[in-house]
């Protein structure tokens, strides 16, 4: 369960950012965000260097965890159309798993996907489908849902 | 099966629509270009569909020989014949066999309707690379029905 989500457009303006519910700073998840896309670029130019343990696969869309921060996480996945999803994961979810990440922007890619599909939907603006958002909100973790079983 | 009959699907919905977009818009000159820009629009929704499932690309090259295979099987039923490119940004797709043209005549009649029948797919493929990031001009040219020639210049900034 993710802490903020967000869909950035190939020319690097965000597309559609979602925080947890009751989060103090939103602004700063934003601003994390940004930060990350730096780290993503440097991922998807890197030239080739499977060889070396740390490069991603050239071929993969899933780019993993993309800088260490005390606390949180944050993934990164960029598709063949360069549009990139990032997912900022709380640092004390440990029960997270690479694979549950995998299968979270699986997800999001197949609800990317559904929103360029629909011919109301205009190119490079901000998704507002209602489909969409619910893909989201089932993957962002609710902070009063928590308090309720502690 | 399916296959066959979405592909029957395609030609016969895209020769009415030429037909519709011919007999509702006044200005004939611009009926060319309001196909082309459906196909564009059309193109940057397939792009991402069909890109969904396979691995990243490397290169244009790589892109272009998507266009040549999968993305056109998956719209036609078959894949181009040829790729010529001179390397410096232009690519020259042939088929040799064009669905969207073979039920119109084989040989020259009618030769001088062809191009309003391919506006759509110049518009597919330029939609299609303008996902993937390859801005481009997409041209096409029929010398002999039912073959068709399209001619992808790639905008190098």
């Amino acid at each position: 369960m993710a802490v903020c989500i967000a869909v950035i457009a190939k020319e690097n303006y965000p597309l559609y950012i979602r925080c947890s519910a009751n989060v103090e700073d939103e602004l700063k998840f934003h601003f994390t965000v940004h930060t990350s896309l730096d780290v993503v670029e440097e991922k998807i130019s890197s030239t080739g260097k499977t060889s070396t343990a740390g490069a991603p696969d050239m071929r993969e869309f899933y780019l993993g965890q993309l800088y260490p921060s005390e606390d949180y996480r944050i993934y990164g996945y960029v598709t063949n159309t360069k549009v990139k999803f990032v997912m900022v994961v709380e640092a004390s979810n440990t029960q997270i798993r690479d694979n549950d990440v995998r299968s979270m922007f699986r997800r999001l890619h197949n609800a990317y996907t559904s929103v360029v599909c629909n011919p109301f939907y205009i190119l490079g603006s901000n998704i507002s489908s209602k489909a969409f958002e619910k893909v989201v909100a089932g993957m962002i973790v609710d902070e009063q849902k928590k308090e309720l079983f502690t | 099966m399916t296959d066959n009959a979405s592909g029957v699907l395609f030609d016969l919905l895209h020769s009415q629509l030429v037909a519709y977009i011919y007999s509702t818009i006044d200005n004939k000159n611009k009926c060319v270009s309001q196909l082309e820009s459906l196909g564009f629009r059309i193109g940057v929704s397939l792009g991402e569909q069909l890109t969904k499932d396979l691995p990243r690309f490397r290169d244009e090259l790589e892109v272009m020989k998507f266009i040549c295979r999968d993305f056109w099987s998956s719209l036609y039923q078959k894949q181009v014949d040829n790729l010529r490119t001179n390397h410096q940004g232009v690519y020259v797709l042939q088929d040799n066999a064009f669905k969207l043209l073979t039920h119109i005549s084989v040989g020259k009649q009618y030769l001088d309707c062809a191009p309003r029948y391919l506006a759509l797919s110049c518009g597919l493929i330029r939609g299609v690379l303008s996902n993937l990031g390859v801005k481009s001009v997409v041209t096409s040219e029929v010398i002999s029905m039912p073959s068709a020639k399209f001619q992808i210049m790639v905008q190098r900034t």
